[in-house]
């Protein structure tokens, strides 16, 4: 029962008296991203830069001009030495992120639809999800030798226990609405899945894709400079030493080009697979 | 084919929803389903639909289902369960793709589906694109794709705008008319219990037990008439009359939940 407060009723408003505007309370909080202005921004950022080297403000050992870095890059691409470590990092980036990723959705997808699956997977996913992957490095070393096996297996456990966790938040994140109908139609196991948590399982299965590239980004880079002769890893840390600035922010901006490059496909895989949403 | 709640009981741990619930839905019968809020309507209906194992009762089939029903028991769902993923087209043949149909029986049965609800021009349309009343359509066009016996309906029009309903509630009596499909219809709506139902299984605060069982000895189509809307609005009022106290005591127990 809602009973009227006791209240004065409001008197008439004066006909004649003078309007006035509504104040405006809303707008704001939604940010908008421009379409060239951070573009502009990184273009200025690097003029910047380049005035202050031409100025001598900074030390060129410390922090080479762009220019520099962009000819040392140019040169590392007519020598052929740029591809030769750029393709050992590829190989071991896409070996490692193939297996990492096939085992932890298929990992994700047993922990998010199996009671069994879920009681053991989460209990060691958990466990071990928080090791910084790159400490076994040497464990691996030792079990899996000297050569490229160590490496790619460093990559493929940090992007399994990403992808897995993903995988099975998105499982468990598809509405119970849509299975339920599925199951009132009478849609047999494999079709709800393919049909119904596959797709409804996706978004965060993407987002995690974006998590796994910097993830095998990170270690390809790490492992590398642990322990490899070839990539850029080794390439960047062998340029520290020599002190060729020039050539380890050349190694640096690759890495940065490449995880560009990654992100921009994962853009359009979600541009095309995501269109519904 | 007749759907049985026989002697119904649920409970959802130590909190028991249903008790006892007994009726039946005859062939081509439309069977309302009132009461106050939390009575167990929808719990009912999962269990009657085979989505919820009761704790004790069960409900039953008697009769064969008609032979070209690829699903007897057909959910139309409050929140449409549509795939947001899909256009209009593939979530309304989405229950037929395991049903071992060629794809021109398929094509057939979800062209007559979406001319009978006005879907035609929205089929490559996706849900996200649809108003509210359009996606329940489609809800109802992929239930009518599987040629239903009883359509199992949980408060299909709740989350639809006035004027929506009206209009949706008009489709319904049109679709039910001829007595092929029968329905299980919970609402918590009795003006849409009174226009549609054949009959109306009141049920109590929970647990939801049955208080009665109300018949309308009028035809869909008499219903219509603006002098049946005085007999219907006598009966609004009977209904809520047995249902107001407990649905006062309902809502006070779920504030206080």
């Amino acid at each position: 029962m809602l009973d009227r407060a006791p209240r004065q009723n409001q008197p008439p408003a004066d006909a004649t008296a003078e309007t006035r505007p509504v104040k405006f309370r809303g707008g704001g909080f939604i940010p908008g991203t421009g379409r060239y202005g951070g573009w502009i921004a990184l273009a200025a950022a690097i003029v910047l830069w380049q005035l202050a080297d031409s100025i001598a403000l900074v030390n060129p050992l410390f922090l080479p001009a762009p220019l520099s870095i962009a000819r040392a890059i140019y040169q590392l691409a007519l020598s052929g030495a740029l591809w030769h470590h750029l393709s050992y990092s590829l190989m071991r980036i896409g070996v490692g992120w193939v297996l990492g990723t096939a085992a932890g959705v298929a990992t994700g997808f047993a922990v998010g639809l199996s009671s069994l699956a879920r009681s053991v997977g989460i209990t060691f996913i958990s466990a071990l999800f928080p090791i910084p992957k790159i400490a076994l490095l040497p464990l691996l070393i030792l079990w899996l030798g000297i050569g490229e096996e160590p490496k790619i297996a460093t990559i493929a456990l940090g992007v399994f226990f990403s992808t897995a966790i993903s995988v099975y938040s998105g499982v468990d994140a598809v509405p119970r609405n849509l299975i339920r109908m599925a199951q009132s139609f009478n849609v047999p196991f494999s079709t709800i899945v393919w049909k119904v948590i596959w797709p409804g399982a996706l978004p965060s299965i993407l987002a995690g894709f974006r998590i796994t590239a910097s993830v095998a980004l990170l270690l390809v880079v790490s492992a590398e400079m642990i322990g490899a002769e070839y990539g850029i890893g080794a390439f960047v840390l062998q340029a520290g030493n020599l002190m060729q600035t020039d050539q380890l922010l050349a190694g640096v901006v690759i890495l940065s080009v490449f995880g560009l490059v990654v992100g921009r496909l994962i853009n359009l895989l979600e541009t095309r697979l995501l269109h519904w949403r | 084919m007749d759907l049985i709640a026989d002697h119904i009981s649920h409970c959802f741990g130590t909190l028991e929803v249903l008790d006892d619930v007994s009726f039946t839905v005859g062939a081509g019968e439309v069977v309302a389903i009132v009461g106050p809020s939390g009575c167990g309507k929808s719990t009912l209906l999962s269990i009657l639909g085979g989505l919820l194992q009761p704790g004790a009762g069960a409900a039953e089939l008697r009769g064969a289902p008609p032979q070209d029903s690829l699903n007897p028991l057909t959910f139309v769902f409050q929140d449409f369960a549509l795939l947001p993923w899909s256009t209009v087209e593939a979530n309304v043949e989405f229950p037929l793709l395991h049903t071992g149909l060629a794809v021109a029986e398929r094509r057939a049965l979800v062209d007559d589906a979406l001319r009978r609800t006005g879907l035609v021009d929205f089929r490559g349309t996706y849900p996200k694109q649809l108003s509210g009343g359009m996606r329940q359509r489609v809800g109802i066009a992929r239930a009518l794709a599987v040629r239903p016996a009883i359509l199992l309906m949980d408060e299909p029009l709740s989350a639809l705008d006035s004027q929506t309903r009206e209009l949706l509630m008009e489709d319904f009596i049109r679709l039910l008319a001829d007595g092929a499909m029968g329905a299980a219809y919970v609402t918590h709506n009795l003006e849409e219990a009174v226009r549609l139902a054949d009959r109306i299984v009141v049920l109590s605060r929970r647990p939801g037990r049955v208080r009665e069982v109300v018949p309308i000895a009028m035809t869909r189509a008499e219903r219509g008439d603006i002098a049946a809307r005085g007999k219907l609005l006598a009966l609004q009022n009977e209904l809520w009359s047995l249902i107001r106290t407990e649905a006062i005591d309902a809502e006070r127990e779920v504030q206080h939940a």
